[in-house]
């Protein structure tokens, strides 16, 4: 990049908007998988969207790839840099700009952190509903580019139902606008697809949210079973009775273990933990809780308790968010898969991972979304053990072929990226995958925005899955992430 | 166009139509009628391939020889959209009408485009599940015509509408490409979520084969109640409190008609104990207004309102509108109608969808239609004139195009460059 380049960029964001000191930039080489780094040329901080139109105009012309980064929390590698590229930061487009209780809308800024509208809206009993269990730290435009979802998705779907208008600045500068505040505005629906994309179609300046009132009433239960086996049968009698739970989610032994040692969250020691979350009016909550109760002894629960309290409700989460962070209790390197199956294959696939991880010599614990099939093995390791590093590699990559062929996917909410575009021929064929590029090529003809995600091209040398390492904030114990 | 061209033009067409019918068969190879028009514009013929791959490969070769091709499904809303600038084939997917895999355990559903709404249902009931839609004409509309114009009801409040819905999705494109995106799982974020792209694109883009839905419980219990308003005023203010308050109802409609008091429709659907307690609660809600249990068939009142005596006086438009002010925006259709001498009748959903339909002289509902399309689009609503009366000088289907057209108009190129697919039925001539 010229000189003259970089002049005419911090012209646009002033001094304190542009990072371009080799210390300073470090910061920004990756997200929340470490194991990928690349050093951008420079980082912008624009605060509004006349310079993020700015910045991408000079982009355009002069054919510099960008990528656009929220909060950085990312898990496959989305926000990495370019090799020669610069990453525009939304973080300090961080205003919420309206808040319309009557049509229940807000208006953000992408650098808004996914928690804070709900404490701005809370007071008037709404809240705002994807919970990505880093949504203490992480942005909703980093939300919209990864389609984000949570424990609470399975009720209240993903980020993509919750997003009804997007102002974007598309990789050429020009300034337009999908949806809106009103529903089906006519034409094609290109808020559906922005949602996502995972920053390779433009960059989100503006985001229209649906807000979503708060449930009469929300009850919790714990359901200690003997395995994960009888575990997932309960959950398919909770399915089949005909229930739709806010939330269930589902923990190994090896999980429960890990959290216990992180939070002491007193869950009680069992192969397998079930976590059932049913919300609305008191009445109608009451009598299913009931039956979801029954449905669980009869499947062979050796214990089931119910939060009694807010507080107690809040350690049972605590908990299950902490599961990723609390590995680090049990092994001294893990790697976090996301993978999704159809429900029902659970039993199938979880005695195909035992197999490949007696196989391979290596410990597998795991969480899962369990109502909605999202698995969360996390393969644990040690580095300083030669060969278990590549063994732990080639374990995680073998469990998500599992999920393909069980007829699932790749991810369920931490997106490609960086990590998964190789498996993406896997899920998908050539002809899906092209016709994926062709929408590509209408909004990014010349690939500037993100250009080197999702999409499969050969591998680089040097190029491996990665290993967690928990965000600075979530050790400090501020955030969890899934 | 001169002589010679026409009789070229015929004579493609022929030899064209045979290498079909040697390919699919005489019988699915069909010449087309007065009645198979599309919004006023006769095509010559209509194919009907028997799975996907044929659908593909006849898309393809219509779009080698320079053939428009018009997708249809069960036909009930061919009529919809702007008249086509060309439109030569039909391609129905009626033999595609399999309901491929019903994952119920999974609340999953893979089903071909041609299969109709109530069959599905009736499948998806045999196991207590249903696809959470209530689209019009469900005995006749098929999964791909549902999802290309649309269309969806009063459960959206509860559910979301198709774009929520649809989980995975296959195309077929002018050149022949079968292409999949999505999956058959929930939760999946590998890709870009074609199935929304597709969904409203009125079959511009490609061709609906297939689709894969999730799936909710039929409700155990469910009951209807109607709240009958004193004026457009207090009907707001019931709708603010049921939308405001923590009742869980699956859907909320309010009904409109010049003369009459306008009357607020709620759904709950759950247990027996929860219907009881957010009937209490509703009546509370209601204040001195009467609250009456009312029969499930006021659910249809979207549907009635396209049964009217006379085609040739009446349009009816698909109207989006900020819910917060449903009565200002009903207020502005009342006005609009007074002042031409027209008959309305309305249908809003609280998520700020409705239907509404004019009765009267043709060039005054173009008027109207025009005057409200302006003053919705003005407070960030729209007004699609779905059906327009054949006498009436035509109206754009779909009004201002936003800054996204050109946009729009790339994905098409991209993915339909020789203006193929139901050519000008979209917005901005797309």
């Amino acid at each position: 990049m010229e000189a003259r380049t970089l002049d005419e960029l911090r012209a646009i964001v002033d001094g304190r908007g542009l990072i371009t000191s080799p210390e300073e930039l470090h910061t920004y080489e990756c997200d929340g998988l470490t194991n990928f780094r690349v050093m951008p040329r420079a980082v912008l901080l624009p605060t509004s969207t006349g310079q993020v139109q700015a910045i991408v105009r000079i982009c355009h012309h002069e054919k510099i790839p960008f990528v656009a980064r929220g909060s950085g929390t990312g898990l496959s590698g989305g926000a990495l840099p370019v090799e020669n590229g610069i990453v525009i930061s939304l973080a300090r487009m961080n205003r919420i700009l309206e808040v319309d209780f009557p049509n229940a809308r807000a208006v953000v800024e992408p650098g808004v952190i996914n928690l804070d509208v709900t404490a701005r809206i809370l007071h008037n009993e709404y809240f705002y509903a994807p919970d990505p269990s880093s949504q203490s730290i992480c942005s909703i435009g980093g939300n919209v580019a990864e389609n984000s979802g949570g424990a609470h998705c399975l009720k209240y779907g993903f980020t993509t139902t919750h997003v009804l208008g997007l102002e974007v600045v598309l990789p050429d500068g020009t300034l337009v606008h999908f949806g809106g505040k009103a529903l089906d505005t006519p034409g094609y629906d290109l808020a559906g697809v922005f949602v996502g994309s995972e920053g390779t179609l433009g960059i989100a300046t503006k985001i229209t949210l649906r807000i979503v009132k708060r449930p009469e009433c929300v009850r919790t239960l714990l359901a200690a079973f003997p395995s994960t086996n009888e575990a997932g049968a309960a959950v398919s009698g909770i399915i089949a009775a005909g229930m739709l739970p806010a939330a269930i989610e589902m923990m190994d032994n090896l999980a429960i273990q890990a959290a216990e040692a992180a939070v002491h969250a007193n869950y009680p020691n069992c192969g397998g933990l079930l976590l059932v979350e049913l919300d609305g009016p008191l009445a109608e909550v009451e009598c299913l809780m009931t039956d979801v109760n029954e449905i669980c002894r009869s499947n062979g629960a050796s214990e089931i308790r119910q939060a009694q309290s807010d507080a107690e409700r809040a350690l049972v989460w605590k908990g299950r968010k902490a599961a990723f962070a609390a590995m680090g209790r049990i092994s001294p390197n893990y790697i976090v898969q996301d993978g999704v199956i159809p429900r029902t294959a659970l039993p199938k696939v979880m005695n195909e991972i035992v197999r490949l991880s007696t196989e391979a010599g290596l410990r597998v614990a795991n969480v899962f979304h369990a109502g909605d099939g999202n698995l969360h093995p996390l393969v644990l390791y040690d580095r300083r053990i030669t060969g278990q590093e590549e063994a732990a590699e080639a374990l995680s990559s073998n469990i998500l072929e599992l999920c393909i062929a069980a007829g699932g996917s790749i991810t369920g909410e931490h997106g490609v990226g960086e990590d998964k575009k190789k498996m993406m021929s896997k899920m998908f064929a050539e002809p899906d995958l092209m016709t994926m590029q062709r929408v590509r090529n209408a909004f990014d003809p010349f690939q500037l925005s993100n250009p080197t995600k999702i999409f499969p091209t050969p591998r680089l040398c040097g190029e491996k899955p990665g290993e967690y390492t928990p965000h600075p904030s979530e050790s400090a114990g501020l955030a969890e992430r899934f | 166009m001169d002589a010679a061209t026409k009789s070229k033009s015929t004579n493609v067409h022929s030899s064209f139509r045979y290498d079909l019918m040697a390919f699919l068969g005489h019988d699915y190879v069909q010449p087309a009628g007065p009645a198979d028009a599309v919004a006023g514009v006769e095509p010559k013929v209509i194919v009907s391939p028997a799975n996907e791959m044929q659908l593909a490969e006849v898309l393809r070769r219509s779009d080698e020889a320079g053939i428009a091709v018009i997708p249809r499904g069960g036909g009930t809303k061919l009529g919809w959209g702007n008249p086509p600038s060309r439109a030569e084939l039909i391609l129905s997917t009626a033999r595609l009408s399999e309901i491929t895999e019903h994952a119920w355990a999974d609340l999953t559903v893979s089903v071909d485009a041609g299969c109709t709404i109530q069959k599905l249902q009736q499948t998806l009931a045999l196991h207590g599940q249903r696809l959470a839609l209530d689209p019009l004409w469900p005995n006749k509309a098929t999964i791909g015509g549902v999802l290309s114009s649309n269309d969806s009801g009063a459960l959206r409040l509860r559910f979301g509408g198709l774009r929520d819905l649809i989980i995975g999705i296959t195309l077929a494109l002018p050149d022949g490409t079968l292409a999949s995106s999505g999956g058959r799982v929930v939760k999946n974020v590998a890709g870009y979520d074609l199935p929304k792209l597709a969904t409203g694109a009125f079959g511009t883009l490609g061709v609906i084969t297939r689709a894969v839905f999730r799936l909710h419980p039929l409700p155990r219990s469910s009951r209807s109640f109607s709240v009958t308003a004193t004026s457009n005023e207090e009907m707001r203010r019931l709708i603010h409190a049921v939308q405001n308050s923590k009742l869980a109802h699956t859907a909320l409609q309010a009904r409109f008609e010049n003369g009459a008091t306008p009357a607020v429709d709620i759904l709950f659907e759950g247990t027996e104990a929860g219907l009881k307690a957010q009937e209490t609660h509703l009546r509370v809600l209601a204040e001195t207004a009467p609250v009456a249990e009312a029969s499930p068939e006021i659910w249809k009142t979207r549907q009635d309102l396209w049964s009217f005596p006379k085609p040739e006086s009446a349009a009816v438009a698909k109207i989006s509108f900020l819910p917060a002010e449903i009565d200002r925006f009903m207020e502005t259709i009342a006005k609009s109608a007074k002042v031409r001498q027209l008959r309305w009748k309305a249908v809003a959903q609280a998520t700020g969808i409705g239907c509404l339909r004019l009765e009267g002289d043709a060039m005054k509902l173009r008027d109207s239609l025009q005057d409200l399309r302006e003053q919705f689009e003005r407070s960030t609503g729209s007004l699609v004139a779905l059906y327009q009366p054949a006498g009436m000088p035509s109206i754009d289907t779909w009004g201002n195009t936003g800054d996204a057209l050109p946009l729009m108009k790339s994905i098409k190129q991209q993915l339909d460059p020789k203006n193929t697919l139901s050519p000008g039925r979209f917005i901005g001539g797309i």
